[in-house]
């Protein structure tokens, strides 16, 4: 089989595993009660799951951790969580995070 | 119902603003990596999970093993399961192809956006799932248009241009206004500092140990107070 033939056959699998995925639970609930515990941990999906793929973009660089006033992507994302907590405005938080990194970058250098 | 359909649209469209640049900087990174352009427009609608085709992308530019590839991807996917717990009790009355449909449409980001109208009181649960349909489909229809905008114009994007930055931002739009009490922040920071801590994990186990982590500390949080 050809890369390409393979790659192809991988990204059907991956899909139909990421699909198995997110219907799981939609599908199943009504056969499978959720015990009680786990109802509670659902809660905290949406800041848990969203936060965990914020955090590496910010802090990582390289592969290893930058945490340091001269890291643009760090100080850019703190001046937009302070837009989005302060507005609650999606469209003024991307706006204001993108802008405060160009400046910082051309800035800092 | 097309009311509720219209409001999961409009409710996706500031969003757009970091999907959009995250579509572009997608088609863009897979042209840059050698992927072909049938390939990398396809993972788009067959896999349809914006950093789990980053992933995919720069794995198979370094020539990794299909199954290494499948396995990573599995892994970064995981939290779409949680995703579908949260969501499932609001969709239970619903016929199976709803059920089908609002699986596959279910990012991120239309999860984020779904979830919100369903925990709104006033709004009711009745015609929910025709909200999470709407910023599904429209999230959808984006992804595609960008990923092939990516795929032809992307080697113009400056990289100083840093596009790919907006997708924390768009997930800090989403989380910040999110944090309503001690327990859910306390979710948040412990998986946020898990999730670099752990950064170097293989297979990108550190993104699902952190969201474990991130929720079992919102229930400590929550018990302890």
């Amino acid at each position: 089989m050809s890369n390409d033939a393979t790659l192809l056959l991988a990204l059907i699998i991956v899909g139909l595993i990421t699909f198995g995925f997110r219907l799981s639970f939609i599908a199943l609930m009504d056969r499978l009660r959720l015990p009680p515990l786990l109802q509670r941990a659902l809660r905290y999906v949406p800041a848990a799951a969203l936060t965990a793929i914020i955090t590496p973009e910010l802090l990582i660089r390289d592969g290893a951790v930058f945490l340091s006033p001269l890291n643009a992507r760090l100080i850019a994302g703190i001046i937009a969580i302070a837009v989005a907590w302060r507005t609650k405005n999606t469209l003024l938080t991307i706006a204001a995070g993108m802008i405060a990194l160009w400046l910082l970058q051309w800035i800092i250098r | 119902m097309r009311d509720e359909f219209m409001d999961g649209v409009k409710g996706v469209l500031p969003i757009l603003l970091g999907v959009v640049p995250f579509g572009l900087i997608y088609g863009a990174l897979a042209m840059a990596n050698g992927l072909p352009a049938s390939l990398a427009l396809s993972m788009s609608s067959i896999v349809f999970a914006g950093s789990s085709q980053f992933v995919i992308t720069q794995l198979a530019a370094l020539a990794t093993p299909a199954f290494v590839i499948i396995l990573t991807a599995a892994v970064v996917n995981l939290r779409h399961m949680l995703y579908s717990a949260s969501l499932a009790p609001y969709l239970q009355h619903l016929p199976a192809r709803w059920k089908v449909a609002i699986a596959y449409l279910l990012t991120d980001e239309a999860y984020a956006v779904a979830i919100t109208r369903f925990n709104r009181a006033d709004k009711g649960g009745a015609n929910g799932h025709w909200f999470a349909l709407g910023a599904g489909v429209g999230l959808w229809i984006t992804w595609q248009i960008t990923t092939l905008a990516g795929i032809t114009l992307g080697a113009f994007i400056p990289a100083a241009w840093s596009l790919d930055f907006a997708l924390p931002l768009t997930f800090i739009a989403l989380v910040t206004p999110a944090l309503r009490d001690r327990a859910i922040v306390s979710a948040a920071v412990v998986a946020g500092v898990i999730a670099v801590l752990a950064f170097a994990m293989p297979l990108k186990l550190g993104l699902i140990t952190a969201v474990v982590a991130g929720i079992i500390a919102g229930m400590l949080a929550e018990t302890n107070t």
